[in-house]
């Protein structure tokens, strides 16, 4: 977590890098939370 | 005494008439005081902290909560969705209620309301966020006047000027949603100013996109928590598809604001990794942030979806209230609780008595004039003469 970073590129590259698998779980993570929402829409 | 005259007597003097009698009178006080003898006689207000409670919870709050209205009326006018149809009126009501109660507050934190007009027709600081949000509330507590007007006009039969104003219904529609979606990130883009003096955690580039997200759930939320009130208190005005179409609102705006919620959650986690601002949450304000966004947007989302699976009206409600809760407490925490975070106690902010007493003064205004309308105008139930627009 406390990463020490020596220049702005560094850390950059740190950041974006957590950012874009964060966005990657995201991209998963919604469409299964809107199934989970509507999974019993059908039923009703 | 006749009976009548007695019965007039035992109506008036109801709990809820004396409570509010009392707040507001207090209310008048503090109002006299507040223009008489300036700010600094009813506020803890100072150099340091200029913006209390009036702007924390009156406007960035009133704000939040009236989004109920730009979200009805575009699921209803704009996608069509018209089986909300019977929650619009009252959302549009509470929307333009909680706009001018914004206004109002103003007045307290701003004074000399006579200069009102100014920002907009004397000296526009066209440069300026605080600008556009005065200009946007200025054009939207426009539209929403408009939009409200045909209840208005059913009560006092102006027929063919209602059938005037019904006719604009979806353009003053997408004229509000421009107008929300300007003003509500504009509120989040105004503490932008102070990266120095807003904690890390909730300080970010993406504040503007915060405050329009929470704003979306924050409408949501308000309608259905407005709803369960309505249905507790003035269920005698509703009319039968009002109580036939309430569960199916219900059900669907909390379905939206659970999507739309773990969507919020997602843009914030982005901002935190963004920002790498990890290591803050381990700390005192991490846990307050963590509170927040976890104990008061997570788990009221899980709680809307669980009760839209499990078709459970009492999860829903609980889970509206649980999130209005929330976005109060966020807006108070930008605004004043993790604002100046770094400085000593003794020179934080806290509200005066006073300051409370007048927000309690406004909220109740907002109440009492919500229940003149909705128990004389058609709100709660569709006028017999006028077909559903």
């Amino acid at each position: 977590m406390n990463t020490l970073f020596f220049t702005l590129h560094d850390f950059m590259v740190h950041t974006k890098g957590v950012t874009y698998l964060i966005m990657g779980g995201i991209l998963v993570a919604l469409p299964l939370f809107w199934w989970f929402l509507t999974e019993r829409d059908d039923e009703n | 005494m006749t009976d009548n005259g007695g019965q007039t007597v035992r109506k008036l003097w109801t709990p809820f008439n004396v409570i509010v009698g009392i707040i507001l009178a207090v209310g008048g006080v503090l109002t006299l005081m507040r223009f008489t003898q300036g700010i600094g006689a009813v506020t803890n207000l100072d150099n340091n902290n200029p913006w209390g409670v009036w702007i924390g919870f009156d406007l960035l709050c009133g704000v939040a909560l009236a989004a109920g209205g730009y979200v009805t009326s575009a699921a209803c006018y704009i996608f069509g969705l018209k089986r909300y149809h019977s929650a619009v009126r009252p959302a549009i009501l509470t929307a333009f209620l909680g706009y001018a109660l914004v206004v109002l507050a103003l007045h307290y934190d701003v004074g000399r309301p006579w200069r009102l007009p100014y920002p907009i027709f004397v000296s526009q600081g066209t440069s300026s966020l605080l600008f556009e949000v005065g200009l946007c509330v200025f054009l939207y507590l426009t539209v929403l006047f408009i939009e409200f007007t045909p209840a208005a006009f059913e009560w006092l039969g102006l027929k063919k000027i209602r059938a005037v104003v019904v006719k604009l219904t979806l353009i003053l529609t997408i004229f509000g949603v421009v107008l929300s979606t300007l003003h509500q990130s504009s509120l989040g883009a105004l503490f932008m100013i102070a990266p120095s003096k807003l904690h890390p955690l909730w300080y970010s580039n993406y504040l503007p996109v915060y405050f329009f997200i929470s704003s979306m759930f924050a409408g949501m939320s308000m309608v259905i928590f407005e709803s369960t009130l309505a249905h507790r208190y003035l269920s005698r005005h509703m009319d039968d598809t009002h109580h036939r179409q309430a569960f199916g609102v219900a059900m669907g705006f909390a379905k939206a604001a659970a999507f739309v919620m773990v969507g919020y959650l997602s843009v914030k986690l982005v901002g935190i990794a963004i920002d790498g601002h990890w290591q803050y949450l381990t700390t005192g304000w991490g846990m307050w942030y963590l509170v927040e966004v976890i104990g008061c947007v997570a788990l009221p989302a899980v709680l809307f979806a669980m009760g839209v699976r499990e078709k459970n009206l009492k999860f829903v409600r609980w889970a509206a209230a649980w999130t209005v809760f929330g976005i109060v407490l966020n807006r108070l925490n930008i605004s004043m609780i993790a604002f100046n975070y770094h400085l000593p106690s003794d020179q934080r902010y806290f509200p005066s008595i006073m300051e409370i007493g007048t927000s309690v003064f406004i909220v109740t205004l907002g109440i009492v004039i919500y229940r003149f309308v909705t128990t004389r105008m058609p709100v709660l139930h569709e006028h017999p003469d006028y077909p559903a627009h």
